[in-house]
C-alpha cells in the first residue's frame, strides 16, 4: 500500500530531439499505452487520460481517471502508465487519479469508436442527457439500438441480450441479421 | 516501440516497492467540508460503504447458481461495482479516522497506532461494527428475491446517490456522481426482471409476488433517519434518506403495476434499533464470516 510517489523527485530527461518538450515527450508516451482490457484502444483513445505534465520541481505527473468505479483496470493503467514512461527514461513519475467530473463515454475519440468497430466491439451512441429531477426509470428493454449496427454484417436488425458483459463498460447484443452475438460499449 | 524487452514487471516493483492494489484515493483531493464534524463524515461514509460491500457480498453468492450465464455476468458486474464504491467510501472513512494526510501510511507505527485502511475496515471489524441498512445483509431466497431486493435497494441508492452528487464533501459528490450512472442501470436491470417474473407465468407470478411481500416490508428501515444522517444533511454533506420516499414509492409502483403484482407501498419508518446502529440479523455473521474467511487466517498476507 504505497502511494505513487517516489522519495526522490528529480526530473530526469530523456535526451529528447530538438524543438520537443519533455512534457509533450511524456504526453505522447502516456497516450500512447494500451487499455489493459481493451487492448486496440489506447488510454488517449478512451478518454481516461486527462492531463500529462512536467512538475516545476522535477517528475511527470499523469491523471487519469476511471469508467466505472470498480473497475479494475485502473490498477493496471497506473501501473503500465509508470512503466511505460519510467522505461521511456522519465523519473519521478506520479500517476494521479480524479473522479471528478466523471468519465462519460462520450469522451471516446473517433479514432477510438473506429478501432472498437473494427475489432467486432460496436462503439456507444451518444450519452444520455438527463433533464432535472429523479433518474428516469427504464422498464423493458433499452431503448432500441436506432442506429446500433451489427460490427459483422453492418446490418442494423440489432438487439440488446444483457445490459452487462464481460467487462463493466460493455453489453451484449445480437445481430438478427446475421445472427451473431456481439459486444456493445455502454453509453453512460 | 524502442524496447523489445518488454519487462514492465520488473519496473513496477522496482518503482514502488510493491505489486498490486493501492489505496484507491490515492491521488485524490482529501479535504474536509466545513461545517461538518469528521467523525460523523466517516460514520456517514461507513454507512454508505458497508451497504454497498454486503449487498455485493450477497450478489456475488448468485455466482454458479444463477439462472443464466448472461444473468452470472450480470449480477457479477452489479456487485463488482458496488465493490468499487465500498472500496472509495471505505478508504474515505478511513482517510478521515487517520487524520488528513497520509503520514504514517503503511508503515509499522501507523499499524501500530491503529490506522485504519479499506481491508482492516473490510476484514476486522465484528458485525456490530458494521452500519450497513440490515435490508442489505438479508439473504436471497431464490431470484424472484434477489430481483426484488436489489429493485428496492437500487431505486433507494439511486435517490440517495443522485441527492448526493451535490455533496459538499467534493469525495461523496464524486464518489456518488459516478455511482449515479452505474446504479440506474442496476435498478432497471432489476425492474426488467421483476416485469418478465411477475407478468411472467404462473409460477413465476407466484414466486415474484411471495418475494414482494416478503422484501417490501423490510424497506421502511431504508428511510429512517440516522442523527449523523440528520446532522450532515442539514450540513449540505448528506443525503437524507426520508427525502427519498417520494421517489422509491413511485418507482416500485410503477414496476409493481407493469409486473401485475399486488403492491404495499414501505411502512413507516422504525424508530432506532435499524442496522445504522450496529444492531444486526445473524445473517450479517455469516456472510462476514464467509467474506473474511482468508483475511482473517492469513492476516500478515498482502495482495
Amino acid at each position: 500500500m504505497v502511494t505513487g510517489r517516489r522519495s526522490s523527485g528529480q526530473a530526469g530527461r530523456p535526451a529528447a530531439p530538438a524543438g520537443e518538450t519533455a512534457t509533450g515527450r511524456a504526453r505522447e508516451v502516456a497516450a500512447s499505452v494500451a487499455d489493459p482490457e481493451l487492448p486496440m484502444l489506447t488510454l488517449a483513445d478512451l478518454g481516461v487520460l486527462r492531463d500529462v505534465r512536467e512538475e516545476p520541481g522535477g517528475g511527470v505527473t499523469v491523471t487519469i481517471t476511471p469508467t466505472y468505479t470498480g473497475c479494475p483496470a485502473v490498477e493496471a493503467m497506473r501501473d503500465d502508465l509508470r512503466a511505460r514512461l519510467l522505461r521511456e527514461g522519465f523519473t519521478g513519475v506520479e500517476v494521479r487519479v480524479v473522479l471528478d467530473p466523471p468519465w462519460t463515454s462520450d469522451w471516446i475519440s473517433a479514432s477510438g469508436r473506429r478501432k472498437l468497430e473494427a475489432a467486432g466491439v460496436a462503439p456507444p451512441g451518444p450519452a444520455p442527457r438527463r433533464a432535472p429531477g429523479p433518474v428516469p426509470l427504464t422498464l423493458g428493454p433499452r431503448p432500441p439500438g436506432r442506429g446500433v449496427r451489427c460490427p459483422r454484417c453492418g446490418s442494423g436488425d440489432t438487439a440488446e441480450l444483457s445490459p452487462f458483459g464481460a467487462t463493466a463498460c460493455k453489453a451484449l447484443w445480437r445481430c438478427r441479421a446475421c445472427a451473431e452475438p456481439f459486444e456493445r460499449f455502454k453509453e453512460i | 516501440m524502442s524496447h523489445t524487452s518488454d519487462n514492465a514487471l520488473h519496473a513496477i516493483i522496482e518503482a514502488t516497492g510493491d505489486l498490486g492494489f493501492r489505496d484507491p484515493l490515492a491521488g485524490v483531493d482529501s479535504r474536509l467540508p466545513e461545517g461538518a464534524a469528521p467523525a460523523d463524515l466517516a460514520a456517514y461514509c461507513l454507512m454508505l460503504g458497508d451497504d454497498a460491500l454486503v449487498m455485493s457480498h450477497r450478489l456475488q453468492q448468485w455466482c454458479t447458481r444463477a439462472p443464466e450465464l448472461e444473468e452470472e455476468v450480470a449480477l457479477a458486474n452489479i456487485a463488482l461495482d458496488l465493490l468499487g464504491q465500498a472500496r472509495l467510501l471505505l478508504s474515505r472513512a478511513a482517510q478521515i479516522r487517520n487524520g488528513a494526510g497520509d503520514a504514517g501510511r503503511g508503515t509499522a507505527e501507523g499499524a501500530a497506532a491503529g490506522r485504519w485502511d479499506e481491508d482492516r475496515l473490510a476484514f476486522f471489524r465484528d458485525a456490530a461494527g458494521f452500519r450497513n441498512v440490515r435490508f442489505a445483509e438479508a439473504p436471497h431466497d431464490d431470484f424472484a428475491h434477489a430481483m426484488v431486493r436489489l429493485l428496492v435497494f437500487s431505486a433507494w441508492r439511486l435517490a440517495l446517490l443522485d441527492r448526493l452528487s451535490s455533496s459538499r464533501d467534493p469525495v461523496l459528490a464524486a464518489v456518488a456522481a459516478k455511482g449515479v450512472k452505474e446504479v440506474a442501470y442496476h435498478r432497471d436491470h432489476a425492474a426488467g426482471w421483476t416485469v418478465r417474473l411477475g407478468d411472467g407465468t404462473e409460477l413465476s407470478h407466484l414466486r415474484a409476488q411471495r418475494a414482494w411481500d416478503a422484501v417490501l416490508p423490510e424497506a421502511a428501515e431504508l428511510l429512517h433517519v440516522h442523527e449523523v444522517e440528520g446532522r450532515l444533511a442539514a450540513a449540505g454533506v448528506a443525503a437524507d434518506p426520508s427525502t427519498a420516499r417520494g421517489e422509491l414509492e413511485d418507482v416500485l409502483a410503477r414496476v409493481a403495476e407493469a409486473a401485475t403484482l399486488r403492491h404495499r407501498p414501505p411502512g413507516r419508518a422504525p424508530d432506532g434499533g435499524t442496522g445504522r446502529y450496529g444492531v444486526h440479523t445473524p445473517e450479517l455473521d455469516s456472510l462476514l464470516a464467509e467474506l473474511q474467511e482468508v483475511a482473517r487466517a492469513h492476516p500478515e498476507a498482502t495482495w
